[in-house]
């Protein structure tokens, strides 16, 4: 026998308690894990290759509020600008859905490459997106959870605009970190439904990273004090201020972390409490033998520290299983793209376990400290 | 008499129990010779088990001397104590108090894990220890797969697998049928014999006793002759 074989049957010598316990801590640390990977990817959502060289611009007012579109020629002519379309939102809803399932865009055809050339289609789809005006592109998640194909028909009706619109899918893009959005050409809302002279928003690509700063700048600059101010800015930081109007989401995610550790440790601290007076006359029977309060001390926290371990491989692990190798897309009805489980994330759920291991093996080594071996051996007389 | 293992002097220990005082050893004196089977006998509440506590050095007393081996073991830190009951004192409880979850080898086995022999060296001294009691063939079962008469020798063996010099017993036949506590009793008597060990065992059954060297009563915490 060793210490270690001691302490491991010690641990299990009631196998139910101890695989409870365990699968407590499993299912806790769990949801802690995806609580904090949901945190990260509605606050750091992931970013598109190309992003660096974006540029969005918007009604300074807020986002709702659309821009004239003189704008777009002194945009144009702003040194650094390689290119610029407009971006509308159409808030359509499809095949009278009570929500709205996939966002839609007008935007500029011939702009789809230059601008979102992370957005890979084939030739003939971006041919025909340039070529028919009530053609869109559709992204590949959309399309594949509607079953809908290149040449397709769908009708949409907007929730901003007033009527539908009917649109024939010239392609299906795929190679965004969001491929879900529908985009189609500005000047078929122009001309059907939309509010000519008005876009939504700007968005551009500049010519280099060097250009980004004095492109902002320079945009902001141009439309202060006018009718309609502009704020343009970087694409993380357009994204960071579109998740701030969620609301203190992240406040919330804490909360219910913090919620799930304490009541993680009162848990595991009350199995590791009972645990240990069932067996105090025992622990008095080995003081009697020797063993000091250090080495008891080291018994009960290896003990706790074993049940934390194994609850903390189970629970990050089939978490990390889950969302590495699951399709998230299905498993969140669309709500996540991406769900990945970072080093840092599993190493914050093993610390909160370590913590959890020395926590609730503090209140028990204290009693078993505090014992004297003749009341340890009367406990049960 | 020969040597004395254990020198004690004027010996009490107090109890507080709220605003009262009870005296549970009242200056008692005692020399216990080694290789001696001393049982040590008495009504309920007379004192007997704090004494055999106090030579074990799981207890302290209130004032007096207690020598054993010349150490004196009210001296001695928790740390000290810990590591001199694990090298001078073997334990035999009433109810025998092994683990339920180690098989016999592996109780008998447990003082060991304080010492620094390696594995083959404890598991030899474990064989050794099983055989003196007749045990060697349940090496491999649970307390629970044992008789009650088994579970007290495995306790015998645990007590002198660190071959101490001093064994104490409380009760050890208490919770025995007759057949087995003269097994129990029998092997005691045979580790003074053999091995020359200096046995302490309280009792209060006066057929229990007869097997020891020497009787000696307490009452009310005095030694009465």
């Amino acid at each position: 026998m060793t210490t270690a074989s001691f302490i491991l049957k010690n641990a299990f010598r009631n196998k139910r308690r101890a695989l409870l316990s365990v699968s407590s801590v499993a299912v806790s640390l769990f949801l802690l894990v995806t609580l904090q990977v949901a945190l990260r990817e509605l606050t750091l959502p992931p970013q598109s290759a190309g992003a660096e060289l974006r540029v969005a611009v918007r009604n300074k007012i807020s986002l709702t509020n659309p821009l004239p579109v003189r704008q777009r020629k002194i945009i144009e002519k702003v040194p650094g600008v390689e290119a610029v379309t407009p971006f509308t939102w159409f808030g359509g809803k499809y095949k009278n859905e009570e929500g709205m399932s996939f966002a839609q865009f007008a935007m500029d055809a011939d702009k789809l490459q230059s601008v979102f050339g992370e957005a890979k289609m084939n030739v003939d789809g971006y041919e025909k997106f340039t070529a028919e005006k009530d053609a869109c592109v559709l992204g590949k998640i959309t399309a594949d959870k509607y079953h809908l194909k290149v040449g397709d028909r769908i009708t949409l009706d907007s929730t901003v605009y007033p009527g539908s619109l009917s649109f024939h899918i010239a392609g299906i893009y795929a190679g965004t970190p969001d491929d879900r959005n529908m985009l189609f050409r500005q000047d078929y809302l122009d001309e059907s439904i939309g509010l000519p002279g008005y876009v939504g928003m700007w968005w551009l690509k500049v010519r280099s990273a060097d250009d980004m700063v004095p492109v902002i700048q320079a945009i902001n600059a141009a439309f202060q004090n006018t009718a309609a101010e502009v704020r343009a800015e970087s694409e993380r930081n357009f994204q960071l201020g579109f998740i701030s109007m969620l609301g203190n989401i992240k406040t919330l995610i804490a909360s219910i972390s913090t919620v799930v550790v304490f009541t993680l440790v009162l848990v595991t601290a009350s199995t590791m409490s009972m645990a240990v007076r069932e067996r105090f006359r025992e622990l008095a029977i080995l003081k009697a033998l020797g063993f000091q309060r250090r080495e008891l001390f080291a018994f009960i926290l290896a003990e706790s520290f074993g049940l934390a371990g194994a609850g903390a491989i189970a629970g990050i692990g089939s978490a990390y299983l889950l969302y590495t190798f699951g399709d998230i897309g299905k498993m969140t009805a669309g709500i996540f793209v991406a769900f990945e489980v970072t080093p840092r994330i599993m190493g914050f759920a093993a610390l909160v376990a370590a913590l959890l291991g020395i926590a609730s093996a503090v209140a028990p080594a204290l009693s078993v400290a505090r014992m004297s071996v003749v009341g340890g051996l009367k406990t049960l007389d | 008499m020969a040597e004395p293992i254990v020198t004690i002097r004027e010996l009490s220990k107090v109890y507080q129990q709220g605003e009262i005082q009870v005296m549970a050893l009242d200056r008692i004196t005692l020399d216990i010779a080694a290789g001696e089977f001393l049982a040590l006998m008495g009504p309920s509440g007379s004192g007997k088990s704090t004494l055999l506590h106090i030579i074990a050095g799981v207890d302290r007393p209130t004032s007096g001397v207690c020598l054993v081996q010349g150490i004196e073991v009210t001296k001695l830190n928790e740390s000290q104590l810990a590591d001199w009951r694990n090298h001078n004192v073997g334990f035999i409880f009433q109810t025998f108090n092994l683990i339920p979850v180690l098989t016999a080898a592996e109780n008998v086995e447990l003082p060991l894990l304080l010492t620094r022999l390696n594995r083959a060296e404890r598991r030899k001294q474990v064989e050794t220890a099983l055989e003196v009691v007749g045990l060697s063939d349940r090496a491999k079962h649970l307390p629970r797969q044992l008789s009650g008469g088994q579970e007290q020798r495995v306790a015998i063996a645990r007590a002198l697998v660190t071959d101490p010099a001093l064994i104490v017993a409380d009760e050890p036949t208490g919770n025995l049928d007759s057949h087995s506590a003269q097994e129990v009793l029998g092997a005691l008597q045979a580790l003074r014999k053999d091995a020359g060990k200096t046995i302490i065992m309280v009792t209060h059954d006066p057929k229990a006793a007869a097997f020891g060297t020497r009787q000696i009563h307490l009452e009310k915490g005095e030694l009465s002759p």
